[in-house]
């Protein structure tokens, strides 16, 4: 295997030379022609599905690849998260899956040649409660396990790492401690959506934006038009026309049941917003990533020195992305409670994102009742931080036809086998 | 805040309310295989567009109804009514 053509690298030489010589960077990506058939149609042009065609390209050399999306690249979750990485997860399934890709978001800056601002400022959640802390000591032996750097920390280490948070036991909700995950932090989300795209186009891949899936075209299945179980799919129909293909890979997050139900597949998704919001930029005060589970809230501060905050899920589904007052109001009552000092801070922006939200808190990944018809979905609200594993692991499914062990228990026969993976502890502030 | 119509207590916010999601049918436990009784409890339609959905007033009166909503744009239609008998609980 070979790339296609070679990208204009980016490095500080590469810089001052364009810079002293006046020259311009060559585009990242190529805006293709929409070819009438494809090797693989992957859906959604998020961190998920580019992640997916760069794999397949990459490691297993299949770059007759198309990945489409409705918008622009990154339009979705991958442009509206809060940007945290890390693998302190409760399950042992979970915690080798995410710590595997935090292996890949380390190395990806050097590996994809763009820079993605890891950084790895550690990753604290908070107790508030006996059954909090019982929880979190429950993922520190798991994690210790499984060799993940996670441990229980008591308020007096709490409030060394981060003494702007209020340890006192005056408090509302009194902090009684917390899981301390050393090598969660932040990442540029964007980047890491450019780094993805410029790469796989790199090997040949075509990315095609405003390109939007209105069909999915099966045959021989039981349901209407040959969809649904038993059935196969050749192609995908979209507003540029029809594309033949023999696998069609569903990356997309709020559109996950409207893409698979166009297969005639049903998913255990119901879908909710997430709101976030970001404040204006202030001196850097804030070291580590904090999350409350029992506050509803998880804050950092990004290195421009804006807060970011998120939230837990809207309790109604919803495919509306408006922002609410009660949404702020909340927040804001929730984070003066940790940081009584943030009174006077302003928010800058509110948005809101949307979560597929499965029952066990845990993926959908791989084959489907229709044949050649695959889902990498379900990702709540943890999707960012599993996007470059979810890809590796996608790519070695389709160029394999068989699941890899590290997604296998995330298939979507676990909810007929009864046999799910429940995160609801790990993966969630809103429980 | 969306403003949830009540049958009994008119327009009240959703955050006076209970969520109850998508209406299922339930399968009789007796004779259901474990195939369609987990089908019933966890695959959805999860439409985005007009859908029906459970609610129930839980600080206000207690009725369980339901309610048509646009999950994109957040309209109501056909809001029930004191009385209804369509609208109760399954």
């Amino acid at each position: 295997m070979g790339k296609h053509k070679s990208p204009a690298r980016y490095s500080a030489a590469g810089l001052a030379w364009r810079g002293l010589r006046n020259k311009s960077w060559p585009r990242v990506w190529r805006e293709p022609e929409l070819k009438s058939a494809y090797d693989v149609v992957v859906i959604g042009g998020g961190i998920h599905g580019l992640a997916t065609a760069y794999y397949l390209a990459s490691n297993h050399a299949i770059t007759n690849v198309a990945v489409v999306d409705k918008a622009y690249l990154g339009s979705g979750g991958s442009g509206r998260n809060t940007a945290i990485v890390r693998s302190n997860y409760l399950t042992p399934e979970g915690v080798a899956f995410y710590d595997r890709s935090l292996d890949l978001y380390n190395t990806m800056s050097t590996d994809l040649n763009i820079n993605v601002m890891f950084s790895e400022r550690g990753h604290m959640t908070l107790a508030h409660t006996d059954s909090a802390l019982r929880t979190m000591n429950w993922r520190a032996e798991v994690n210790k396990l499984q060799g993940i750097d996670s441990s229980v920390i008591a308020p007096d280490e709490i409030k060394k790492l981060s003494p702007s948070l209020d340890t006192s036991p005056n408090t509302r909700y009194p902090i009684l401690g917390a899981l301390y995950h050393p090598p969660g932090g932040t990442i540029r989300h964007d980047a890491v959506v450019w780094g993805y795209a410029r790469a796989a186009d790199a090997y040949g891949v075509d990315l095609h934006q405003k390109t939007e899936v209105l069909d999915i075209l099966c045959e021989g299945g039981a349901g209407p038009n040959g969809k649904g179980a038993g059935g196969k799919v050749t192609g995908v129909r979209t507003n540029r026309g029809d594309i033949h293909a023999p696998v069609v890979v569903n990356c997309t997050a709020g559109w996950a049941s409207t893409i698979a139900s166009m297969a005639g597949v049903r998913l255990p998704i119901t879908t909710h917003p997430l709101q976030a919001a970001v404040t204006e930029p202030v001196k850097t005060f804030l070291p580590t990533v904090i999350v409350s589970g029992s506050l509803h809230v998880y804050v950092s501060q990004t290195d421009r020195g804006e807060l970011v905050f998120g939230a837990s899920v809207d309790p109604v589904a919803n495919y509306d992305m408006k922002g609410t007052l009660e949404f702020t109001e909340e927040l804001a009552g929730h984070v003066l409670e940790l940081m009584p000092g943030l009174s006077k801070m302003r928010l800058m922006r509110q948005w809101a994102g949307l979560c597929d939200m499965t029952p066990d808190y845990s993926p959908v990944m791989g084959p489907t009742p229709v044949d050649g018809f695959l889902v990498d979905v379900g990702w709540g609200t943890y999707g960012f931080k599993a996007g470059p594993v979810s890809g590796e692991q996608m790519a070695a499914c389709i160029a394999h036809e068989s699941m890899p062990d590290l997604i296998a228990p995330f298939v979507l026969s676990r909810f007929t086998d009864g046999t799910l993976v429940g995160e609801k502890g790990a993966a969630a502030v809103g429980h | 805040m969306l403003l949830v119509p009540c049958p009994n207590c008119g327009p009240r916010n959703a955050s006076d309310m209970s969520y109850g999601g998508e209406p299922h049918s339930r399968p009789d436990p007796n004779t259901a295989s474990p195939e369609q009784w987990r089908t019933y409890l966890y695959l959805r339609d999860n439409e985005s567009g007009w859908i029906t959905e459970k609610w129930y007033c839980s600080s206000g009166c207690r009725k369980h109804f339901k309610l048509e909503r646009h999950t994109l744009t957040g309209e109501l239609r056909n809001p029930p009514l004191p009385g209804n008998k369509t609208g109760g609980h399954k």
